[in-house]
């Protein structure tokens, strides 16, 4: 913990003058933070099944600027004629890989550099508003280093045509290193984004992504979000998403980690508007001695409002998975409408799921369901497909991809479900997903 | 078509089928009935291949090839057809394209050229105009969601697009009202020509209003214990089973 105290203290005085004076205690109040609580042990409710131990032993140096060719961007992109795009290398905005296309009037996307400056009045009362990092010592450290990032801004009743991309590379040299990535995204009353953020690294050298993203969604305004973590088999992924949406809103969070060694996503849902729609949709494709854990709570905080939480894990190997899914409803929230499933299929015997749903209900005319399974290949469902005449490896091979087709199919942007598509396809068929 | 010589066999140890004798030609109807439990759903999986079932005695000869030595798949191909009591769902998978794999894969088999989706898409819409449906069914997952009616109508579109020569249709009356049950009869109907045939197990008489078979068979502890025309069916009907089975079971007491 002294390391990261020392870190902070030459990060802040490294590069402090050009900050805004409002954000160097909102760093303070997140290192406070972060030495109250310190890193989760499995100790925690929380953390109960993935030791982060592998993490805290490891003496990260915080990642510094360099750059990337740009064959190296276009494998982890999705659209040539993007809206946006902005690539991060090491936390930093490398601008030679950047582009912004033509964005309609009043859209912002940029650093989040440049945003606290140009822009402090939409982002000092936003950040860290959806994701406090309170709870999680792995948040609150993100806040303590906060700089990196991308911003995204939204004026009401505009709609982005065209997809913005996020993408954040860690490119470690011979040192382990860690790089934090905020990313901040703005969408006001009626208006809609379409965004898609990847994280992934380069080399064989450990390095750890710790990433926050805080998603604003105004009333009646649409925001449907992909989050791809092709992160290498020597890379640690610790992220935090929040949001926090509106009145008659809708908003869907696609998640699908493909890497890492270890990998951990806290999404917490806040349906703060009456008649708000909420889609969780995960998929998570792991092998080897992959470890994967997604704690997510989608909090009803106003009545009307529906969320459909669903994710399908498909693990091979020794792999293991961890679901914590917690529904909120709060006091006076009626007419909820909650729907929860997980479903993992286990290709080897030595592979592991742990599902916990947690349901928390404080109103009584609510409608909440939830559901888990586990195990492998249904032999019934075998017999079947045989019975029509398709082969037993075929067979196989498409239940497998089916898991995974079942959360691509929600997905509404078609260019990222066809490279998703394809991304799955090769993993299933490789054993192990492609990660560069 | 088919020759069933004394077929035995059993799951987890119990011997379900003791000794089944049946021989099915080209362009003939055939109704297996039975109480529950006597053995009706494991001939039927027997024969499709089911590995939940071991066959310990006895021989099947399908088209002139041992049945018995093949894959499920492997049976499919050479032309027989089960059509499932409960059909099972396939998560992720849309009936289009697994319809089409099923039908590419016996065209495989049988040395032909396998169709790209749009090829095949107008195969499916000859087929579907034969039976007089449309295709709402085909772009949901397979059997995923569907209503009970929707998943018996569904093994009869199988039944339609793979145009197996010969078809067993497990229970597909069971939980069909008369509407759906009539026109799914009316599609196994118009789909039957001299050279394929059709097996229809079932509990009830009543689908063989509609399905009319020319040799009606009764199950009962895992034997064909009594075997006559459509009246039979009828005799059923209005008897129960009771007096076959207690019957049999006298026979067998004293021999």
């Amino acid at each position: 913990m002294k390391r990261y105290v020392e870190q902070h203290r030459q990060f802040s005085s490294n590069g402090a003058s050009q900050d805004p004076p409002w954000l160097g205690p909102v760093r303070d109040r997140g290192l406070k933070r972060f030495t109250d609580i310190g890193f989760p042990t499995t100790r925690n409710e929380d953390w109960r099944f993935t030791s982060v131990k592998s993490i805290v032993d490891t003496k990260f140096e915080i990642a510094k600027p360099t750059t990337v060719d740009e064959e190296t961007v276009t494998k982890f992109v999705y659209d040539a004629d993007a809206a946006a795009r902005v690539v991060l290398v090491n936390g930093s905005m490398v601008s030679e890989n950047s582009f912004v296309g033509k964005l309609p009037a009043g859209v912002i996307v940029s650093s989040l550099q440049e945003a606290v400056n140009k822009h402090p009045e939409l982002v000092e009362a936003r950040l860290g508003a959806a994701v406090s990092g309170e709870d999680n010592g792995f948040a609150s450290l993100n806040t303590a280093f906060v700089r990196g990032g991308v911003f995204v801004y939204v004026p009401p009743n505009v709609i982005v045509n065209g997809l913005v991309e996020i993408l954040s590379l860690i490119k470690p040299t011979d040192t382990p290193v860690v790089a934090y990535t905020r990313n901040l995204i703005v969408v006001e009353r009626g208006a809609q984004l379409r965004l898609v953020e990847t994280y992934a690294g380069v080399g064989a050298t450990p390095y750890c992504a710790n990433t926050v993203t805080e998603i604003f969604v105004g009333d009646g305004a649409t925001v449907d979000c992909y989050r791809v973590q092709r992160e290498t088999a020597d890379g640690f992924h610790v992220a935090s998403t929040g949001s926090v949406q509106g009145r008659d809103s809708t908003y869907a969070m696609h998640a699908v980690p493909l890497g890492a060694r270890l990998s951990r996503h806290d999404v917490r849902m806040v349906m703060d508007g009456e008649g708000g729609q909420g889609t969780l949709n995960g998929l998570y494709l792991m092998g080897g001695n992959q470890h994967v854990d997604h704690n997510t709570i989608i909090d009803h905080a106003k009545p009307h409002c529906e969320s459909h939480e669903y994710f399908n894990g498909i693990l091979d190997g020794s792999a293991r998975a961890v679901f914590n899914g917690r529904i909120i409803v709060r006091p006076g929230a009626q007419k909820t409408n909650s729907k929860q499933t997980n479903n993992n299929l286990l290709l080897s015997g030595d592979a592991r799921a742990d599902s916990q749903p947690q349901l928390e209900i404080y109103a009584d005319d609510v409608r909440c369901t939830h559901g888990a399974t586990l195990g492998p290949l249904d032999e019934n469902s075998l017999f079947y497909l045989q019975a029509r005449g398709i082969d037993a490896e075929s067979a196989r091979r498409m239940m497998t991809m089916g898991f995974g087709l079942e959360v691509l199919e929600r997905m509404g942007d078609a260019t990222v479900r066809e490279k998703l598509e394809v991304l799955v396809r090769d993993g299933l068929e490789t054993g192990t997903v492609k990660l560069a | 078509m088919i020759e069933i010589k004394n077929l035995h066999a059993t799951a987890d140890g119990a011997e379900i089928l003791r000794g089944i004798d049946l021989e099915v030609k080209a362009g003939q109807v055939h109704a297996i009935m039975g109480p529950n439990g006597s053995g009706k759903s494991t001939m039927a999986q027997v024969l499709a291949g089911h590995p939940a079932y071991e066959v310990t005695k006895g021989t099947v000869s399908f088209l002139g090839q041992d049945l018995l030595d093949m894959e499920p798949d492997e049976r499919a191909c050479a032309g027989l057809f089960l059509a499932f009591q409960y059909p099972v769902a396939i998560r992720g998978i849309t009936n289009a394209y697994f319809l089409r794999s099923a039908f590419n894969a016996i065209r495989k088999a049988r040395g032909q050229e396998e169709l790209d989706t749009l090829d095949f898409l107008e195969v499916l819409d000859e087929k579907l105009a034969v039976i007089g449906w449309d295709d709402s069914l085909m772009n949901r997952p397979v059997n995923d969601g569907f209503s009970g009616g929707e998943k018996k109508r569904n093994e009869i579109l199988q039944l339609a697009v793979l145009e197996p020569k010969l078809a067993i249709l497990d229970e597909t009356d069971s939980g069909l009202d008369i509407d759906a049950l009539r026109i799914v009869a009316d599609a196994v109907n118009k789909l039957r020509t001299p050279e394929n045939a059709t097996v229809v197990v079932t509990h009830y008489q009543r689908l063989l209003d509609y399905v009319k078979p020319d040799f009606v068979h009764v199950l009962a502890g895992g034997r064909i214990v009594r075997s006559g025309g459509k009246e039979l069916a009828l005799e059923l009907e209005e008897r129960g089973y009771d007096w076959i089975t207690e019957a049999t079971t006298e026979t067998a007491g004293t021999s």
